[in-house]
């Protein structure tokens, strides 16, 4: 089964998912900004966006389908794809960035085999630049599964990543289903 | 958190908390902000908690938001005396308990001062911080974001109290404008004048008030540890301007790579609301107002105002065409009035303590102070509040110590990507809204980058374009292409393919997108090619016609290698990532250029300056 | 009635209208390409900005969008205006050498050459076929995704689009290309009309010398089977 396959079972398994779209609309009652916050709750419920949820917000709901998925385009922190079970964000702000924030992304995506904002193969880690998390003092910055990691060089990458894989080691099924495909 | 039903009821509660504040008793404060946390602030609240729970009863704990000097978090403020312990580790807390109780110092534990190599115990004292003004970083000190009476017991609210008293909108006005108080999310316009052009709209059909809480430029984290450390502050500038404009609802949109200030001010909303300070009849008066939080999801684009509006609304957040302005057609065609988080929080010290104590510091022309992130190459570094008007070589050398490692400062960028570079020749200049404009470069938010000669000043103008042209909505035609064509010419530039009619061509677009685009994003993207081409000519003229990169920073331009210096420690060899160093225990070492990733490691991890970059 | 000037002429024209509508009134011709009569305007493209304002307050805007105002001072061919809409079509041309609305653009302004690196793109985002989709077809199949440098157009999920009518109204807009699909996969394909149409590279025949910068591309594809 691939990732999104495996994802994608997870939102059928709530029994309702038209329901579960139906309270988070209600909970906001109309205020400004619903829309965007039923896209978060959806968003922090599943860790992605899943294309019937949207469906769903779009033909119960009354919302176009096109501008639904406009806007799950255009905004940096929502993915239609589901991501990694671990999230390593590397801060590119411009101060972290003077402080040789590119050659740490470069090492992630070096010994991880995959470019910034790309998940790796087996569905564990995601990859992402964040443009500031609003550290700059600590820069080059880190947050690995909400960890912050401060004064990061290339020297402490393989650090991060053996933190990260002793702390969650995937378990056998995971990656032999995810090899499977 | 009982409701309070009048203004009355507010004084009464407000009473005793004061006099508890005023007993002085000895508190260890314990600054945890998101800078302190990714420190290890977490667990010198455990460790405090643990030493005040074996019986001291006399010794408080507060936990605050930042307070400013991040890189020596974990950090310890002892009140009242002010002693300030950088740096602490969970084991010291016992002692440092135990010493606050009994009114004494541990030495040892002291920030020491390196340029002096002496020990300063009290925080006002420290270079850091003795030149700063903090009306508003002190409250961060003094308040407990996750506790309204913590706010309450330093005044907090009165402000409030005075206008709901008085009930006369053009009071208010009044004070705010001849306070000269002007935007501070970088526009500076003035702040006064913008209140009275939404109070002069209709009412009746709803009216918004907005706090821009994105802070997109990367560099600048201001509005965050307001948020976090005092969101009160923001709520009670909120409730004070929606009675001074008759706006019905008020919106706080936060940049959602902010969790924790989202956390504080969900919290501070809920208490505010118990409190009867939001909602329905507001201290037993006749305003109603309430406050709603909406996350952003990272677009720096949402910054401005008319894409803001639309991203609020649940569209594209593509800006759009002014007129008509947000003050007469906003959020869903009503008159919104947007301002910054510390802009916002600015408002009750003016009502409070009056426009005297707020402008008699700064310039005549933009008075007050401003809050600015300190970042990038710089000795001391984290968040300022100065008066308007300092220089910035003040700022910079006074206050942050210069530059970091023993180099040299080469220019400070402000205004993040909408903003220039300034030379250090021009480090003479005041910090205001207007001196900076001059130059070449604007405010902004309060970002200020410190560069330093390894800093290649092409590499950032292709850092920044790199940034617009994934951030740009992409709506217009010069925006989009302008900034993935700049992007294209510095790139080629840094890696040693360009030409001289590339220079100009670059100038040319440059000029172009400042020119033709329909939005702020668009109008100053061109900001950071333009200052660096004007002041720093030479660096892209040494990078065409000779290949160079003279900062050692444009990997296609530059090789590492060791020098004499060289003690053969090995430290090198060990940081690494791709084995391309080698050597034997004592001897100079040697890096294979085959396998060198260039990535720096080498030259971070040497004590002895023997790594150069040619 | 807004009284404004255009160029030192004077004009008097409706509340309402736009400094481009009042420019065409008065015969004064603005280049456009985002824009079209029916459609509500957008902005997109900057071939129809104009300065405005004095001196230091002097700046562009869109003439398409920018409502007319008393009092308000046009020039519609200032060395500003000139030398931004000449750098506008050199990288239209950059993106795009194949329309042939661009080549007339750029013919017409004497420009006869663009300095970056070439690319062939066929579409310059310019919205018209969303526009003609949501507001005169009332579908909405294809829209805007993503932002900056990777914005695009196409259907939700890049499937085939249930709200599509197969009215061919997207191509027959487009300045960029007269084909407006831009998929390979006949079953990916936004609608199928193509196949109906007469477009000039379906009949290539006659035309060897023509570039066809889709290859392959469903209208061939669908011709073949």
């Amino acid at each position: 089964m691939t990732p999104e396959a495996l994802a994608s079972t997870k939102l059928e398994e709530h029994a309702d998912p038209e329901g579960f779209v139906a309270r988070l609309l209600a909970e906001r009652d109309g205020a400004p900004g619903t829309l965007l916050s039923v896209l978060h709750d959806i968003q922090d419920k599943y860790g992605f966006l899943p294309e019937t949820a949207l469906r769903t917000m779009s033909s119960r709901f009354g919302h176009r389908l096109i501008d639904l998925y406009a806007i799950a385009t255009f905004y940096r922190s929502f993915s239609l794809k589901p991501r990694g079970k671990h999230v390593v964000a590397v801060c590119i702000g411009t101060a972290c960035h003077v402080r040789g924030a590119t050659a740490v992304v470069e090492e992630f995506e070096r010994r991880l085999g995959v470019k910034a904002g790309e998940t790796t193969p087996d569905g564990e880690i995601a990859l992402e630049t964040v443009n500031c998390l609003g550290a700059c003092a600590l820069g080059p910055i880190v947050k690995a599964n909400g960890r912050y990691f401060s004064n990061v060089d290339a020297a402490k990458v393989e650090g991060i990543l053996s933190g990260i894989r002793v702390e969650h080691p995937p378990t056998r099924e995971r990656v032999a289903a995810a090899q499977a495909t | 958190m009982q409701r309070l039903e009048s203004v009355a009821s507010l004084e009464s509660l407000r009473e005793p908390l004061v006099a508890q504040r005023r007993a002085e008793r000895p508190t260890i404060v314990i600054p945890a902000g998101t800078c302190g946390r990714a420190s290890g602030a977490e667990r010198l609240i455990d460790a405090a908690k643990d030493a005040l729970g074996a019986g001291r009863q006399n010794v408080r704990l507060r936990v605050t938001g930042c307070h400013g000097f991040c890189q020596m978090e974990p950090s310890v403020l002892v009140e009242p005396s002010r002693t300030f312990y950088p740096n602490v580790a969970p084991e010291d807390m016992r002692r440092i308990v135990a010493a606050a109780e009994r009114g004494e110092t541990l030495d040892d534990l002291l920030f020491q001062d390196p340029d002096t190599g002496r020990a300063v115990r009290c925080q006002d004292d420290l270079p850091f911080y003795a030149k700063q003004v903090r009306t508003l970083l002190s409250w961060n000190e003094q308040v407990d974001p996750t506790d309204i009476e913590t706010y309450i017991g330093v005044g907090g609210y009165g402000g409030l109290a005075k206008v709901l008293r008085r009930g006369d909108p053009s009071w208010i006005l009044e004070k705010i404008k001849s306070s000269g108080l002007r935007g501070r999310g970088g526009a500076g316009f003035p702040t006064g004048i913008k209140w009275e052009l939404l109070a002069a709209q209709p009412n009746g059909r709803g009216k918004f008030v907005v706090c821009n809480a994105d802070e997109g430029d990367p560099g600048a984290y201001m509005d965050r540890s307001l948020l976090e450390g005092n969101p009160h502050a923001v709520i009670e500038g909120m409730l004070i301007g929606a009675c001074a404009t008759a706006a019905t609802e008020g919106i706080v949109y936060v940049r959602n790579e902010y969790p924790l200030a989202i956390e504080h001010l969900g919290i501070a909303l809920k208490q505010a609301r118990e409190a009867g300070l939001l909602g329905e009849e507001i201290l037993g008066t006749e305003f109603s107002f309430n406050i709603v939080m909406v996350r952003g999801a990272g677009a720096f684009v949402c910054g401005e105002e008319t894409a803001l509006i639309r991203s609020i609304e649940g569209m594209p957040p593509e800006p759009r065409q002014r007129p008509p302005f947000p003050i007469q057609k906003g959020i869903n065609g009503k008159p919104t009035g947007i301002n910054n988080v510390e802009t916002w929080a600015n408002v009750p010290v003016i009502v409070e303590k009056g426009v005297r104590a707020f402008a008699n510091v700064g310039t005549k022309k933009s008075p007050g102070t401003k809050i600015f992130s300190l970042v990038g190459k710089i000795k001391r570094t984290g968040l300022v509040e100065v008066p308007m008007g300092m220089t910035i070589a003040e700022l910079i050398h006074d206050i942050g110590g210069g530059a970091v490692n023993g180099g040299t400062v080469k220019a400070v960028q402000t205004g993040g990507p909408s903003g220039g570079c300034i030379p250090a020749g021009f480090f003479h200049l005041p910090i205001d809204y207007d001196s900076l404009s001059e130059a070449g470069s604007i405010m902004g938010s309060g970002g200020l980058i410190v560069m330093d000669d390894r800093t290649c000043m092409v590499d950032v103008a292709k850092y920044f374009m790199r940034f617009l042209k994934d951030e740009s909505c992409g709506k217009c035609f010069t925006c989009r292409k302008g900034t993935q064509r700049m992007y294209e010419l510095l790139d080629d530039i840094s890696a040693g393919r360009g030409d001289l009619e590339k220079l100009d061509l670059l100038r040319e677009l440059a000029l172009t997108v400042q020119d033709a685009s329909m939005c702020g994003l668009g109008q100053t993207a061109a900001n950071p090619v333009l200052s660096t081409l004007h002041y720093f000519h030479e660096e892209y003229v040494e990078h065409i016609e000779n290949k160079r990169c003279p900062a050692g920073c444009c990997k296609p331009l530059i090789t590492f290698s060791i020098n004499e210096n060289c003690k053969g420690c090995g430290a090198c060899a060990r940081a690494c990532p791709e084995q391309a160093v080698s050597g034997r225990k004592g001897e100079r070492h040697t890096i294979d250029p085959a396998k060198c990733i260039k990535c720096g490691a080498c030259r971070n991890a040497c004590k002895f300056d023997a790594v150069d970059v040619t | 009635m807004i009284n404004l000037r255009i160029n030192g002429i004077p004009v008097s024209v409706e509340e309402g209208m736009t400094v481009l509508e009042a420019a065409k009134f008065l015969g004064i011709p603005i280049p456009t390409l985002c824009h079209k009569e029916g459609l509500s305007p957008y902005g997109a493209c900057r071939l129809c900005v104009v300065e405005i304002g004095e001196r230091d307050k002097a700046e562009l805007v869109s003439s398409c969008t920018y409502p007319v105002q008393e009092g308000l001072a046009v020039r519609t061919a200032s060395t500003r205006v000139l030398r931004a809409r000449r750098m506008i079509l050199e990288l239209l041309l950059a993106s795009c050498p194949q329309s042939k609305t661009i080549q007339d653009l750029a013919a017409a302004h004497g420009i006869r050459r663009q300095r970056f690196k070439q690319e062939y793109e066929d579409c310059i985002l310019c919205g018209l076929c969303v526009r003609m989709c949501s507001e005169q077809m009332q579908a909405g199949a294809i829209g805007f995704r993503s932002r900056g440098e990777s914005r695009s157009i196409g259907t939700p999920f890049d499937v085939q689009s249930e709200v599509c009518r197969l009215c061919g109204a997207c191509m027959y807009v487009c300045p960029a290309c007269s084909l407006r699909c831009t998929y390979n996969e006949p079953e990916k394909a936004i609608c199928g009309a193509c196949a109906n149409l007469q477009l000039p590279c379906a009949e290539r025949n006659g035309h060897d010398d023509m570039m066809c910068y889709m290859d392959p591309c469903v209208a061939c594809e669908i011709s073949k089977s």
